[in-house]
Protein backbone atom coordinates (compact mmCIF):
# COMPACT_ATOMS: atom_id res chain seq x y z
CA UNK A 1 0.00 0.00 0.00
CA UNK A 2 2.80 2.02 0.86
CA UNK A 3 4.45 1.98 -2.70
CA UNK A 4 1.42 2.21 -4.22
CA UNK A 5 0.84 5.96 -2.44
CA UNK A 6 4.34 6.34 -3.25
CA UNK A 7 4.17 5.28 -6.99
CA UNK A 8 1.10 7.73 -7.10
CA UNK A 9 3.12 10.79 -6.12
CA UNK A 10 5.89 10.18 -8.21
CA UNK A 11 3.13 9.61 -11.25
CA UNK A 12 1.30 12.86 -10.22
CA UNK A 13 4.59 15.01 -9.64
CA UNK A 14 6.34 14.04 -13.06
CA UNK A 15 3.34 14.58 -14.92
CA UNK A 16 2.50 17.72 -13.66
CA UNK A 17 6.29 18.76 -13.89
CA UNK A 18 6.42 17.82 -17.30
CA UNK A 19 3.11 19.48 -18.24
CA UNK A 20 4.45 22.64 -17.24
CA UNK A 21 7.39 22.07 -19.22
CA UNK A 22 5.21 21.08 -22.12
CA UNK A 23 4.17 25.19 -21.68
CA UNK A 24 7.94 26.23 -20.62
CA UNK A 25 10.27 24.90 -23.42
CA UNK A 26 11.86 26.77 -25.09
CA UNK A 27 12.20 24.47 -27.93
CA UNK A 28 9.02 22.94 -28.98
CA UNK A 29 10.50 20.08 -30.36
CA UNK A 30 11.24 19.88 -26.23
CA UNK A 31 7.46 20.30 -25.49
CA UNK A 32 6.79 17.47 -27.40
CA UNK A 33 9.06 15.01 -26.07
CA UNK A 34 7.63 16.42 -22.24
CA UNK A 35 4.19 15.68 -23.32
CA UNK A 36 5.25 12.41 -24.26
CA UNK A 37 6.71 12.23 -20.24
CA UNK A 38 3.21 13.33 -19.05
CA UNK A 39 1.45 10.63 -21.47
CA UNK A 40 3.38 7.84 -20.10
CA UNK A 41 3.15 9.59 -16.18
CA UNK A 42 -0.88 9.32 -17.06
CA UNK A 43 -0.49 5.80 -17.55
CA UNK A 44 1.50 5.06 -15.10
CA UNK A 45 -1.98 6.56 -12.95
CA UNK A 46 -4.09 4.89 -14.70
CA UNK A 47 -2.42 1.61 -13.88
CA UNK A 48 -2.50 2.04 -10.28
CA UNK A 49 -6.34 2.80 -10.81
CA UNK A 50 -6.21 -0.88 -12.40
CA UNK A 51 -7.40 0.45 -15.81
CA UNK A 52 -4.43 -1.13 -17.20
CA UNK A 53 -6.34 -1.37 -20.58
CA UNK A 54 -6.84 2.34 -21.08
CA UNK A 55 -2.61 2.67 -19.82
CA UNK A 56 -1.45 0.43 -22.42
CA UNK A 57 -3.93 2.04 -25.37
CA UNK A 58 -2.41 5.62 -23.54
CA UNK A 59 1.44 4.19 -24.44
CA UNK A 60 0.28 2.56 -27.94
CA UNK A 61 -1.79 5.60 -28.93
CA UNK A 62 -1.16 8.40 -27.47
CA UNK A 63 3.11 7.95 -27.33
CA UNK A 64 3.06 5.77 -30.00
CA UNK A 65 0.76 7.50 -32.53
CA UNK A 66 -0.30 11.17 -31.59
CA UNK A 67 3.08 12.41 -30.47
CA UNK A 68 4.89 11.79 -33.64
CA UNK A 69 1.70 13.79 -34.96
CA UNK A 70 3.03 16.40 -32.76
CA UNK A 71 5.93 16.49 -33.93
CA UNK A 72 5.59 16.19 -37.37
CA UNK A 73 3.24 18.83 -36.71
CA UNK A 74 6.10 21.11 -35.08
CA UNK A 75 8.38 20.59 -37.55
CA UNK A 76 6.31 21.23 -40.21
CA UNK A 77 4.87 24.66 -38.94
CA UNK A 78 7.61 26.02 -40.00
CA UNK A 79 7.46 29.11 -37.39
CA UNK A 80 10.34 31.08 -35.99
CA UNK A 81 9.51 30.98 -32.02
CA UNK A 82 11.94 33.83 -30.84
CA UNK A 83 9.27 35.95 -33.52
CA UNK A 84 6.07 34.40 -31.87
CA UNK A 85 7.67 35.29 -28.17
CA UNK A 86 8.64 38.58 -28.85
CA UNK A 87 5.35 40.34 -28.11
CA UNK A 88 5.15 38.15 -24.91
CA UNK A 89 4.66 40.96 -22.57
CA UNK A 90 2.68 43.04 -24.42
CA UNK A 91 -0.14 40.48 -24.24
CA UNK A 92 0.75 39.31 -21.08
CA UNK A 93 -1.92 41.54 -19.33
CA UNK A 94 -4.39 40.76 -21.60
CA UNK A 95 -3.38 36.33 -21.55
CA UNK A 96 -3.40 36.88 -17.51
CA UNK A 97 -6.88 38.81 -17.42
CA UNK A 98 -8.32 35.78 -19.40
CA UNK A 99 -6.82 33.51 -17.51
CA UNK A 100 -7.82 34.60 -14.34
CA UNK A 101 -11.02 34.70 -15.57
CA UNK A 102 -11.36 31.09 -17.06
CA UNK A 103 -10.09 30.20 -13.94
CA UNK A 104 -12.63 31.70 -11.75
CA UNK A 105 -15.72 30.61 -13.51
CA UNK A 106 -13.73 26.84 -13.44
CA UNK A 107 -13.80 27.40 -9.47
CA UNK A 108 -17.47 28.23 -9.45
CA UNK A 109 -18.58 25.44 -11.50
CA UNK A 110 -16.65 23.10 -9.58
CA UNK A 111 -17.32 24.80 -6.41
CA UNK A 112 -20.86 24.57 -6.96
CA UNK A 113 -21.21 21.13 -8.14
CA UNK A 114 -22.81 18.73 -5.34
CA UNK A 115 -23.49 14.92 -5.69
CA UNK A 116 -27.10 13.97 -5.81
CA UNK A 117 -26.69 11.52 -2.40
CA UNK A 118 -28.45 9.45 -5.04
CA UNK A 119 -25.69 9.05 -7.25
CA UNK A 120 -23.49 7.60 -4.75
CA UNK A 121 -25.32 4.17 -5.07
CA UNK A 122 -25.61 4.89 -8.65
CA UNK A 123 -22.05 4.47 -9.53
CA UNK A 124 -20.89 1.41 -11.32
CA UNK A 125 -20.07 -1.75 -9.33
CA UNK A 126 -16.28 -2.38 -9.35
CA UNK A 127 -14.94 -4.96 -11.26
CA UNK A 128 -15.29 -8.57 -10.76
CA UNK A 129 -11.97 -10.14 -9.48
CA UNK A 130 -11.45 -11.96 -11.84
CA UNK A 131 -12.29 -10.41 -14.96
CA UNK A 132 -9.65 -8.58 -16.72
CA UNK A 133 -10.71 -4.99 -17.61
CA UNK A 134 -9.65 -5.87 -21.20
CA UNK A 135 -12.20 -8.75 -20.85
CA UNK A 136 -14.59 -6.75 -19.33
CA UNK A 137 -14.36 -4.16 -21.68
CA UNK A 138 -14.34 -6.68 -24.94
CA UNK A 139 -17.99 -8.14 -23.26
CA UNK A 140 -19.97 -5.17 -23.51
CA UNK A 141 -18.03 -3.04 -26.29
CA UNK A 142 -19.37 -5.30 -29.36
CA UNK A 143 -22.74 -6.12 -28.36
CA UNK A 144 -24.49 -4.13 -25.75
CA UNK A 145 -22.55 -0.80 -27.68
CA UNK A 146 -22.52 -1.98 -31.05
CA UNK A 147 -23.95 1.37 -32.00
CA UNK A 148 -21.20 3.18 -30.88
CA UNK A 149 -18.42 0.64 -32.02
CA UNK A 150 -19.54 0.72 -35.92
CA UNK A 151 -20.13 4.70 -35.19
CA UNK A 152 -16.24 4.74 -34.00
CA UNK A 153 -15.34 2.28 -37.04
CA UNK A 154 -17.42 5.18 -39.79
CA UNK A 155 -15.68 8.00 -37.71
CA UNK A 156 -11.65 6.59 -38.38
CA UNK A 157 -13.57 6.24 -42.01
CA UNK A 158 -14.25 9.99 -42.52
CA UNK A 159 -10.85 10.68 -41.06
CA UNK A 160 -8.97 8.53 -43.16
CA UNK A 161 -10.88 9.99 -46.64
CA UNK A 162 -10.60 13.35 -44.84
CA UNK A 163 -6.79 12.66 -44.80
CA UNK A 164 -6.31 11.68 -48.23
CA UNK A 165 -8.35 14.60 -49.39
CA UNK A 166 -6.91 17.17 -47.69
CA UNK A 167 -3.45 16.33 -48.22
CA UNK A 168 -3.39 14.04 -51.20
CA UNK A 169 -2.13 15.89 -54.16
CA UNK A 170 -1.26 14.05 -57.85
CA UNK A 171 1.92 15.19 -58.62
CA UNK A 172 3.36 16.32 -62.15
CA UNK A 173 5.97 15.31 -63.84
CA UNK A 174 6.34 11.76 -62.06
CA UNK A 175 7.10 8.75 -63.82
CA UNK A 176 5.46 5.79 -62.13
CA UNK A 177 5.11 2.11 -63.39
CA UNK A 178 1.73 1.40 -64.55
CA UNK A 179 1.79 -2.40 -65.46
CA UNK A 180 -1.58 -2.24 -67.26
CA UNK A 181 -0.45 0.53 -69.99
CA UNK A 182 3.06 -0.82 -70.51
CA UNK A 183 1.89 -4.15 -71.22
CA UNK A 184 -1.03 -3.40 -73.34
CA UNK A 185 1.35 -0.65 -75.73
CA UNK A 186 2.56 -2.41 -79.39
CA UNK A 187 4.12 -2.21 -82.07
CA UNK A 188 1.77 0.28 -83.53
CA UNK A 189 1.56 2.44 -80.65
CA UNK A 190 5.34 2.55 -79.93
CA UNK A 191 7.00 2.34 -83.12
CA UNK A 192 6.19 4.89 -86.49
CA UNK A 193 7.80 4.20 -90.14
CA UNK A 194 8.87 7.31 -91.80
CA UNK A 195 9.39 7.76 -95.11
CA UNK A 196 11.98 10.57 -95.48
CA UNK A 197 13.01 11.95 -98.47
CA UNK A 198 16.29 12.64 -99.16
CA UNK A 199 17.36 15.93 -98.16
CA UNK A 200 14.32 17.31 -96.47
CA UNK A 201 13.65 16.90 -92.93
CA UNK A 202 10.91 15.26 -91.50
CA UNK B 1 -5.97 -3.40 -4.96
CA UNK B 2 -4.06 -6.00 -3.29
CA UNK B 3 -0.76 -7.29 -5.53
CA UNK B 4 -0.97 -4.89 -7.69
CA UNK B 5 2.62 -4.37 -8.03
CA UNK B 6 3.46 -8.03 -7.45
CA UNK B 7 1.21 -8.00 -11.24
CA UNK B 8 3.65 -5.64 -12.73
CA UNK B 9 6.67 -6.65 -11.40
CA UNK B 10 8.20 -8.39 -14.47
CA UNK B 11 7.08 -4.92 -16.35
CA UNK B 12 9.62 -3.23 -13.38
CA UNK B 13 12.31 -5.26 -14.51
CA UNK B 14 11.76 -4.49 -18.54
CA UNK B 15 12.04 -1.33 -17.77
CA UNK B 16 14.37 -1.11 -14.99
CA UNK B 17 16.73 -3.15 -17.67
CA UNK B 18 16.54 -0.78 -20.76
CA UNK B 19 16.87 2.04 -18.07
CA UNK B 20 20.28 0.48 -17.27
CA UNK B 21 21.75 -0.73 -20.75
CA UNK B 22 20.09 2.45 -21.89
CA UNK B 23 22.37 4.88 -19.17
CA UNK B 24 25.39 2.83 -19.77
CA UNK B 25 25.51 3.38 -22.96
CA UNK B 26 25.75 7.28 -22.36
CA UNK B 27 27.93 6.84 -19.04
CA UNK B 28 30.57 4.66 -20.84
CA UNK B 29 31.71 6.63 -23.73
CA UNK B 30 32.70 9.32 -21.20
CA UNK B 31 34.63 6.75 -19.11
CA UNK B 32 36.41 4.97 -21.56
CA UNK B 33 36.23 6.32 -24.79
CA UNK B 34 39.34 8.61 -26.34
CA UNK B 35 39.09 12.11 -26.36
CA UNK B 36 39.87 14.56 -27.71
CA UNK B 37 38.29 18.09 -27.47
CA UNK B 38 37.82 20.73 -29.92
CA UNK B 39 35.74 23.77 -30.57
CA UNK B 40 36.08 23.04 -34.41
CA UNK B 41 34.61 19.60 -33.71
CA UNK B 42 31.33 20.83 -32.39
CA UNK B 43 30.82 23.91 -35.12
CA UNK B 44 28.18 23.62 -38.13
CA UNK B 45 29.98 21.80 -40.69
CA UNK B 46 27.80 21.87 -44.54
CA UNK B 47 30.59 20.91 -47.07
CA UNK B 48 33.05 23.31 -45.68
CA UNK B 49 30.43 26.53 -45.81
CA UNK B 50 29.19 27.89 -42.80
CA UNK B 51 25.80 26.43 -42.35
CA UNK B 52 23.07 28.49 -44.77
CA UNK B 53 20.05 28.39 -42.55
CA UNK B 54 18.41 27.23 -39.70
CA UNK B 55 17.88 23.65 -39.46
CA UNK B 56 14.24 23.16 -39.26
CA UNK B 57 12.82 23.85 -42.53
CA UNK B 58 9.29 22.44 -43.80
CA UNK B 59 8.11 18.89 -43.72
CA UNK B 60 6.27 17.50 -46.92
CA UNK B 61 3.40 16.86 -46.20
CA UNK B 62 2.81 13.59 -46.91
CA UNK B 63 5.01 12.68 -43.68
CA UNK B 64 1.96 13.83 -42.06
CA UNK B 65 -0.78 12.05 -44.28
CA UNK B 66 1.43 8.47 -43.52
CA UNK B 67 1.49 8.81 -39.78
CA UNK B 68 -2.10 9.83 -39.91
CA UNK B 69 -3.02 6.66 -41.39
CA UNK B 70 -0.89 5.10 -39.07
CA UNK B 71 -3.07 6.12 -36.19
CA UNK B 72 -6.26 5.34 -37.89
CA UNK B 73 -4.77 1.90 -38.27
CA UNK B 74 -3.31 1.68 -34.71
CA UNK B 75 -6.85 2.88 -33.32
CA UNK B 76 -8.40 -0.10 -35.65
CA UNK B 77 -5.78 -2.67 -33.93
CA UNK B 78 -6.62 -1.10 -30.30
CA UNK B 79 -10.33 -1.93 -30.63
CA UNK B 80 -9.03 -5.57 -32.08
CA UNK B 81 -7.71 -6.82 -28.50
CA UNK B 82 -10.50 -6.62 -25.99
CA UNK B 83 -12.70 -8.61 -28.86
CA UNK B 84 -9.80 -11.03 -28.68
CA UNK B 85 -9.75 -11.61 -25.24
CA UNK B 86 -13.93 -11.90 -25.15
CA UNK B 87 -13.99 -13.69 -27.95
CA UNK B 88 -15.83 -16.66 -26.44
CA UNK B 89 -17.72 -14.74 -24.73
CA UNK B 90 -19.33 -11.92 -27.25
CA UNK B 91 -20.92 -15.04 -29.36
CA UNK B 92 -21.68 -15.09 -33.08
CA UNK B 93 -23.31 -10.91 -33.10
CA UNK B 94 -20.07 -9.91 -31.45
CA UNK B 95 -18.34 -11.53 -34.01
CA UNK B 96 -20.48 -10.11 -37.27
CA UNK B 97 -20.40 -6.60 -35.03
CA UNK B 98 -16.54 -6.74 -35.40
CA UNK B 99 -16.58 -7.88 -38.85
CA UNK B 100 -18.88 -4.88 -39.86
CA UNK B 101 -16.77 -2.98 -38.40
CA UNK B 102 -13.81 -3.94 -40.52
CA UNK B 103 -15.70 -3.93 -43.55
CA UNK B 104 -16.16 0.16 -43.25
CA UNK B 105 -12.39 0.45 -42.22
CA UNK B 106 -11.57 -2.38 -45.53
CA UNK B 107 -13.44 0.08 -47.88
CA UNK B 108 -11.58 3.33 -46.73
CA UNK B 109 -8.16 0.92 -46.90
CA UNK B 110 -9.36 0.11 -50.58
CA UNK B 111 -10.03 3.85 -51.26
CA UNK B 112 -6.82 4.58 -49.35
CA UNK B 113 -4.57 2.19 -51.84
CA UNK B 114 -6.41 3.01 -55.21
CA UNK B 115 -6.17 6.69 -54.69
CA UNK B 116 -2.10 5.94 -54.28
CA UNK B 117 -1.82 7.41 -50.66
CA UNK B 118 0.47 4.28 -49.97
CA UNK B 119 2.77 4.99 -52.66
CA UNK B 120 5.34 7.71 -52.21
CA UNK B 121 5.50 9.46 -55.31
Amino acid sequence: MVATVFLFYVFSIVAIASAFMVIAARNPVHSVLFLILAFVNAAGLFMLLGAEFLAMILVVVYVGAVAVLFLFVVMMLDVDFTVLRQGFLQYLPLGATIGAIVLIELVFVLGGWTLQPATVTMRAAPLAPNVTNTAALGRILYTQYVYFFQAAGFILLTAMIGSIVLTLRSRRGVKRQSIDAQNLRDRKVAVQLRKVPSRAGL
Amino acid sequence: MPGLLDQYLPLVIFIAVSAVIAGALLVVPFIVAFQAPDPEKLSAYECGFNAFDDARMKFDVRFYLVALLFIIFDLEVAFLFPWAVAFHDVGLFGFWSMMGFLAVLTIGFMYEWNKGALEWD
